[in-house]
């Protein structure tokens, strides 16, 4: 499928592999879904089996960055983020290392499995710690982007990528850079900072609030640390309302990055995302954002609610 | 070994421990017990065993030290300082702000391979340098200091067991077994157990050894050369404080300060060693 992050993350990791010696991969027994299973089936040697042990994987992609290697370490976000957070902190981010920890099937994306599976303050974590790069790419050919580009960027970097297949919003040509988020429509109105699965869902909030002849700005946040502050001061000015949309909890991610360079704005504000809860299980993962609200619909009336 | 190698070597582990007295000096904080009990161990890797280059640090080709214990890295500044890594004068800059040489090792000071002391994690690193070594068809080895204490730590058992799998015979494992942790004795306090039989039952080759015998420390480094196909851990006897009256076996100088009077008698304890 062309839309799916995981699938093109897995291909395209294989595909620098291919042309890079230095890149290896590290999974705890999920190659299967994080879809590194492309580079261990042609590039064997290159990948290592960690077993279920995150703690160690990581310390592992350590000490082989210390000896040169670019290891992409492997599992779901809410394990990657969560588990091995003192090892990421001491081993990889103080030395600034160039280990890209790629967190997968990230917020509510793995429906099925439940709170136990999904991530919702894995941006809060890594966010807070020094020298942490953070991407959530928004689609397919935007992950193959953030893969490449990570070749050639200095420090470490958390990946986080949805396990649900998402709407293509970028094409080879769109521009990308690690640190600068894109501008995807104009408006005058209001602004929207979105992150991940939330910037198509946003884009259909802003076609029904066109509608009532509001124009808004979306913005593609897809680095949310370090933060683009040109780009988000930019955007915020003259505007009736700041909004930011991510599927993570409203404490810590992209909404706290951006109050926190605009705290002091007069304009009204609004930080959407998931309310300090938990996840749960659910058939589809489409059943989740509606029930915490992460719908277009849900969108444009907090917007609506927001100017009224 | 001829005797007078033997007789250097243990010149070096005293050089160490005048060393380690230079970070900790007088009414500052500093972690001698551990510090001590692992100078020998520490004097034996660097003077004897490993190639390392005070000239060109990141030689590709170099040997790879690790101290897990991160705590216990004055014995290592004091080696590395000897070694002319960097100036001796550093050692007594030790924890100073902005010094080179943190009170954990960070990868800053030249020589420093890994950032450790949050305990548990230095073995997994040498995982990785010991897997890339493989990767890369490299002849280097990479030696982890690990402390008694520490392998209460589940990440050191998967590292143990992440080593066996995937058959790190260019990794050694040194425990530097001082039978004393931060609150007191290892066996009142938590005691783990049988560590021998622990890493045999995770498939690694092993050697009990006294860890201030440089004679037995020698030839178990050499022994770990000859071992094919698997890790070999060294437990390396200890004792905590190792060479100064006052500290030895005596837990409350893991991490403490030295009045002047301490200070003078531990330097005196030190000169006293007859090598």
């Amino acid at each position: 499928m062309d839309n799916n992050l995981r699938e093109a993350y897995g291909r395209e990791l294989l595909e620098i592999a291919r042309e890079d010696e230095r890149v290896v991969a590290l999974d705890a027994d999920l190659c299967g879904s994080t879809m590194t299973k492309f580079l261990q089936d042609e590039i064997p040697e290159r990948f290592f089996e960690m077993g279920i042990a995150e703690a160690n994987m990581v310390s592992v992609a350590a000490g082989l960055a210390l000896s040169g290697k670019i290891p992409f370490v492997n599992t779901f976000s809410v394990f990657a983020a969560g588990q091995p957070y003192n090892q990421i902190r001491q081993g990889i981010a103080l030395p600034n290392l160039n280990v890209r920890i790629v967190g997968s099937s990230c917020g509510l994306s793995d429906a099925g499995d439940g709170a136990t599976h999904q991530s919702i303050e894995d941006i809060a974590i890594m966010r807070a710690i020094p020298n942490m790069t953070i991407v959530e790419p928004v689609d397919a050919e935007e992950t193959r982007k953030v893969v490449r580009t990570s070749l050639k960027y200095q420090g470490p970097m958390y990946i986080r990528i949805s396990r649900s297949s998402l709407p293509l919003l970028t094409n080879s040509d769109t521009p990308f850079s690690i640190g600068k988020i894109n501008l995807i429509t104009e408006g005058s109105d209001v602004v929207i900072f979105a992150s991940g699965s939330m910037v198509s869902k946003s884009l259909k909030a802003r076609e029904i609030l066109e509608q009532e002849g509001l124009g808004i700005r979306v913005i593609n946040a897809n680095t949310i640390k370090p933060l683009d502050k040109n780009q988000v001061i930019e955007s915020s000015k003259n505007v009736k309302c700041i909004i930011t949309v991510e599927e993570h909890s409203v404490i810590g991610g992209l909404g706290s990055a951006v109050s926190e360079l605009l705290y002091d704005s007069k304009i009204p504000m609004k930080i959407i995302g998931i309310e300090d809860k938990f996840g749960q299980s659910a058939a589809t993962h489409e059943e989740l954002l509606e029930y915490y609200n992460l719908t277009p619909g849900a969108i444009a009336d907090k917007i609506k609610n927001l100017l009224s | 070994m001829d005797n007078n190698k033997i007789k250097e070597l243990k010149k070096k582990a005293k050089l160490i421990r005048e060393g380690i007295l230079d970070c900790i000096g007088v009414d500052k904080k500093g972690h001698l017990g551990g510090s001590m009990s692992s100078a020998d161990l520490v004097a034996a890797l660097y003077f004897y065993k490993m190639r390392v280059n005070p000239g060109n640090p990141h030689d590709p080709d170099r040997d790879r030290f690790i101290f897990s214990k991160g705590h216990s890295v004055l014995a290592q500044y004091a080696a590395l300082a000897e070694l002319g890594f960097f100036s001796k004068s550093e050692l007594k800059h030790t924890k100073e702000l902005g010094s080179i040489l943190q009170g954990h090792p960070e990868i800053r000071t030249p020589g420093v391979e890994a950032n450790t002391g949050s305990l548990g994690q230095g073995l997994s690193i040498g995982v990785g340098m010991a897997l890339a070594a493989k990767l890369d068809c490299k002849d280097y080895r990479v030696y982890v200091i690990v402390g008694d204490g520490e392998l209460c730590e589940g990440q050191i058992w998967e590292a143990v067991t992440c080593a066996n799998f995937y058959k790190l015979d260019n990794l050694v494992a040194i425990i530097d077994k001082n039978r004393f942790q931060a609150s007191g004795s290892t066996k009142e306090r938590y005691d783990i157990g049988n560590i021998r039989a622990k890493f045999n039952a995770y498939g690694w080759e092993t050697r009990d050894i006294d860890g201030h015998n440089m004679n037995e420390i020698v030839e178990a480094l050499d022994w770990t050369e000859q071992v094919k196909g698997f890790p070999s851990a060294i437990i390396a006897n200890t004792v905590k404080g190792k060479g100064i009256s006052f500290a030895e076996n005596n837990f409350s100088f893991h991490n403490n300060s030295l009045t002047k009077e301490q200070y003078e008698q531990a330097r005196k304890d030190i000169a006293s060693i007859v090598v």
